[in-house]
């Protein structure tokens, strides 16, 4: 694992390494990730995941100090932690079920049309995938999903839509992913859910975590409508 | 209790230092553009250094509070008046009841101000920043507008403290200046410099566009064509002030709103002092990019930090709280 500077104030713990595969790097980046958090190390103000990397934000006492005196403490530090493997105790995976409404227009057709593929058989796929969350980012909540069929993978759009809907279900390249709420987007969207992802009043405020399981479940208009608060 | 917000301005917000410890909710950081300004405004009126205050985009922003505070504010390019009469900034600013304070750019620019008591907003995730992305946080996760109304906190015995050393209308007390370099930030070298992409980066003139805002300057000008040996990659955590390559080449340096991860190549990291500067550039505005070395930018993260503690004791033991 190494260990660089991001920028004066920040660490970043390079998880990538040749021979492994992406599930196995992402098993050891969340794992990693707990435990530095439970860790609680002195000056380290929060560590943030990402597929094979971790962010390690200072604080700004911490990331000015000397560098003589704090690096070597810091990354020595960090290195035990990790080593410490302790389990999770931020949270266990989860296996969770999505509901999905596909019919709406957007751009089911279009991916139908690109993948040479009826609609149908789009969704047939999509909800027969088993995904993976591999990452929360972007925007609040939205997670990346690892799991998606090879015949679905498309790139994203040309120009990003300036507003995707709250609970678009959509995906571009090797992800699938789900906008909590309205955003800018890329990807193709094919459905939506009426799932809430993000709720600051919850603790924690996004429904899915890395390594949590999901599948889709298909849902009507209807059923879509009156599930909407 | 309560701060009438006469006219909102541009793009202006509740802020404070930033909300930590939701990154991996894909929640941003934010905070004040130039959180040290900020800081800074708030230990001139007796609060807490973590304390909410406003950030000023530009334009006009006009406001009464309805009974004595204390006021303090920091910018570039902006004058703040009282009835016509200018009010300086890094002072202690004794307002009384009902008066009207304008904060007018004179051509954009940011500015932060603080009030005794701290903007009152709820605290979400740890914070009172306004979360643009998600809606929430600071006024309704929105920007101010003509006619909100907030609330003001209790004060704090330091606030009373500074109040009774102002015989006038402000204090012979004044917080340090950081004197802004604006045109030539400070970059160190990112996961993804290469020694031609950042001579590259550096030889070149490069304008702020109007596509730029809280989330991070576009720099136009200038297409990065020598590549970062990367195209998109797999999605990193990025910060304020990382400095991003996306493929039409165009830098993107993000700002305290930026996303969480991102996979465009990271070529360089803005010192984090020159956060400041970034703040206070406007469309149009030229801008170049200078290598240094990591320990110079912690050096001068340093020197700001132990002037900030200076300033901070230094009220304390004059006045006693």
């Amino acid at each position: 694992m190494k260990i660089s500077p991001l920028g004066d104030a920040a660490l970043l713990l390079d998880f990538s390494r040749e021979g492994s595969r992406a599930e196995e790097i992402l098993q050891e980046v969340i794992c990693a990730a707990q435990t530095l958090e439970a860790e609680r190390i002195q000056g380290v103000v929060e560590v943030t995941p990402a597929f094979q990397t971790i962010g390690v934000y200072l604080d700004e006492q911490t990331a000015s100090l000397p560098p003589e005196k704090s690096l070597p403490l810091l990354e020595t530090a960090i290195r035990a932690a990790i080593r410490k493997r302790r389990s999770p105790t931020w949270r266990r995976r989860r296996r969770v079920e999505i509901p999905v409404c596909f019919d709406f227009e957007l751009d089911l057709a279009r991916v139908a049309e690109r993948c040479a593929l009826p609609p149908e058989k789009i969704i047939e796929k999509f909800l027969t995938a088993k995904f993976t969350v591999a990452c929360i980012g972007f925007r609040p909540g939205f997670p990346y999903l690892r799991g998606l069929p090879k015949e679905l993978r498309v790139p994203r759009l040309d120009s990003p839509r300036p507003r995707v809907p709250a609970g678009a279900v959509a995906f571009a390249g090797e992800h699938a992913g789900i906008y909590p709420l309205v955003s800018p987007g890329g990807w193709n969207v094919i459905g939506r859910t009426p799932q809430r992802l993000f709720d600051v009043t919850a603790d924690p405020p996004a429904l899915l975590a890395p390594l949590d399981q999901v599948r889709f479940r298909r849902i009507t208009r209807e059923e879509f409508g009156t599930q909407r608060e | 209790m309560k701060l009438s917000i006469l006219s909102g301005g541009l793009q202006s917000s509740v802020q404070d230092r930033g909300r930590f410890g939701s990154r991996k909710f894909g929640v941003t950081a934010g905070g004040a553009l130039d959180s040290a300004a900020l800081r800074l405004c708030q230990l001139l009126v007796g609060n807490d250094e973590s304390a909410a205050g406003i950030e000023i985009g530009g334009g006009r922003f006009t406001f009464r509070c309805e009974n004595e505070r204390l006021l303090a504010w920091q910018g570039g390019n902006v004058v703040a008046t009282i009835a016509g009469e200018e009010i300086p900034a890094r002072r202690t600013i004794r307002l009384i009841p009902n008066e009207t304070v304008e904060i007018r750019a004179s051509r954009p620019g940011r500015a932060w101000l603080a009030l005794s008591g701290g903007i009152d907003v709820d605290v979400v995730l740890g914070s009172r920043s306004t979360d643009l992305a998600g809606g929430f946080g600071g006024a309704n996760g929105r920007f101010l507008r003509d006619g909100d109304v907030l609330k003001l906190g209790t004060e704090t015995i330091a606030t009373k403290e500074l109040r009774g050393q102002i015989t006038q209308r402000q204090s012979d007390w004044s917080a340090p200046l950081f004197p802004l370099r604006k045109e030539r930030l400070r970059v160190v070298p990112g996961k993804d410099w290469t020694d031609e992409a950042g001579s590259e980066m550096q030889r070149a003139t490069f304008r702020v566009s109007v596509q730029s805002d809280r989330m991070g300057l576009r720099l136009e000008g200038h297409a990065l064509s020598v590549g970062t040996g990367a195209g998109e990659q797999v999605s990193a955590p990025v910060a304020p002030g990382t400095v991003q390559v996306p493929p039409h080449g165009a830098p993107i340096i993000l700002l305290a709103d930026c996303q969480t991860i991102g996979g465009y190549p990271q070529i360089a990291h803005l010192a984090s002092v020159d956060l400041a500067d970034a703040a206070q550039l406007q469309p149009q505005d030229e801008v170049r990019l200078f290598c240094v070395a990591l320990e110079d930018a912690r050096g001068w993260l340093r020197k700001r930090e132990r002037d900030i503690a200076l300033f901070r004791s230094g009220l304390r033991a004059r006045f006693g709280y």
